[in-house]
Order: C-alpha cells, then structure tokens, then sequence
C-alpha cells in the first residue's frame, strides 16, 4: 500500500500492519528516513534548517510510486509493502519517508527495500525546499542519487 | 488544449503552477512546445537557457524532448526530483 500524506506517521502501527499483511513471512525490514538539520554537513558554510516544505505532482506521485512498487515486486517474492511518503511542511527531526517490504527471506526484504528508495529518491516527483535564517532554497538533487539506480539496472533477480 | 503545469524552482520563477493552452500548429515534440512557451513568455527562456536540468512529464510520464504531443495531453515541467 502507498500513501502521500502530510501527518506523522507510527512506526510500531505500521510495522503491525505489514506483518499483518505479510502473514506467514519470515523477514520484514523497514527503512525511515528524517529531515536532516543539516543537508550538506560537510559545508561548513551551511545554515542550519529550520523547516522544509515538501511539494509533489499529485496523481503522478502515486503512479510512479506504484510503478516502483510493481517492480520491486517482479523482482524479488514479497509477501507485503508499504510506502509511506510525507508532504507540506515539516521541520528538523520529522519522519519524511518509510519503506517496509516483507517476504520469507531476509534477502529479499533488504534488497527490495533499497531498491525502492532508491528509485524514490530520483523518479517520484518530490521536491524538497529548505528554509534557513538565510532564506529559503530548493534542495538540488545529488548525482549519487541517480547513480544509486544505475546499480540495478543489470541485476535483475530471478 | 493542452494543459501544462509547473512545479517547484520552475513554478515558483514562472510565478504561476498551471496554465491550458490550444496546441499550436507548429508544434510537433516537447522541444517545439519549449521552444513557443519562450517565445511567449519571456520568464521562460532563462529557465531553459539555464545549465540545470529541465524535466518534461506527458499524461505523468517522464519523456524524450521528441516526444510527440497530441491535443489532450497534460504537460509537466519540472527540475530534477529530490524526494526520499
């Protein structure tokens, strides 16, 4: 299941739920990542953030999202996913992202759920705006980010 | 009409988030659609000129700059994604 939303979200509920859904299934891995206070700390230049506004393309957000989920899903046996995706405002400290993934093996469970971030951080149309006491600017995105896909490209799992 | 949205550094330099426009008999592909938004909106030409990276989505895909248009599509531009 996917979901954009702009509340908070339970780690513990949602681990529930996907174990829930994954019924007899021998590894779940979940993956949460905050917003940094920090975005580049090896800046020293760099202004702390106070906040971040999250904006996205309604309609192609979930679509992209699913596209990615389908694929993790034809590459690996998964027994359950779950993405959860946060918008609007939120500041230093918030959860932003989580990505759970179950199968019967840990292997799977872990590839599957880089995988997904992986390709979340570069074809989901997500944009992150930061506000320092500087001002505010628009997060450029990090070519190590899109070389993070490339890995999977020729390795795909039978 | 097509109808053509903005988002993020590129909605916020056109100072508008959409706009509909009648698809012009001269334009063909994505590039020409760039091309006549320069050409008419002078705020657009920098945002192309500029050495970031402009994504184009057709119908909330992401495609070629030759993309062919047809009458109906939703257009989106937009930079490069920076979500997770």
């Amino acid at each position: 299941m996917i979901s954009i939303q702009t509340d908070d979200f339970d780690l513990a509920v949602e681990y529930r739920h996907l174990r829930e859904l994954a019924g007899d299934t021998g590894a779940i891995v979940t993956f949460t990542g905050l917003v940094r206070e920090f975005h580049e700390p090896e800046d020293p230049a760099a202004r702390p953030v106070t906040a971040l506004q999250l904006e996205h393309y309604p309609g192609m957000t979930e679509k992209s999202l699913q596209s990615i989920v389908d694929e993790a899903n034809s590459r690996w046996r998964l027994s359950g996913v779950r993405v959860i995706h946060r918008v609007g405002a939120m500041q230093p400290g918030d959860q932003i992202v989580m990505v759970g993934t179950a199968s019967a093996h840990r292997q799977d469970a872990f590839e599957s759920a880089e995988y997904i971030m992986d390709f979340l951080k570069s074809r989901a149309p997500f944009w992150k705006k930061q506000l320092t006491d500087a001002g505010s600017d628009w997060i450029e995105s990090r070519d190590a980010d899109n070389v993070a896909t490339t890995r999977w490209q020729n390795s795909s799992k039978n | 009409m097509l109808s053509i949205h903005y988002f993020a550094s590129i909605r916020e330099a056109l100072d508008k988030d959409h706009e509909q426009l009648e698809l012009p008999e001269s334009v063909a592909s994505v590039a020409d659609l760039m091309r006549h938004l320069s050409t008419i909106n002078p705020l657009f030409k920098p945002i192309l000129d500029a050495d970031r990276k402009v994504l184009v989505a057709v119908n909330q895909t992401v495609v070629d700059k030759d993309y062919r248009l047809s009458e109906d599509d939703e257009v989106a531009f937009f930079p490069p994604m920076t979500g997770g």
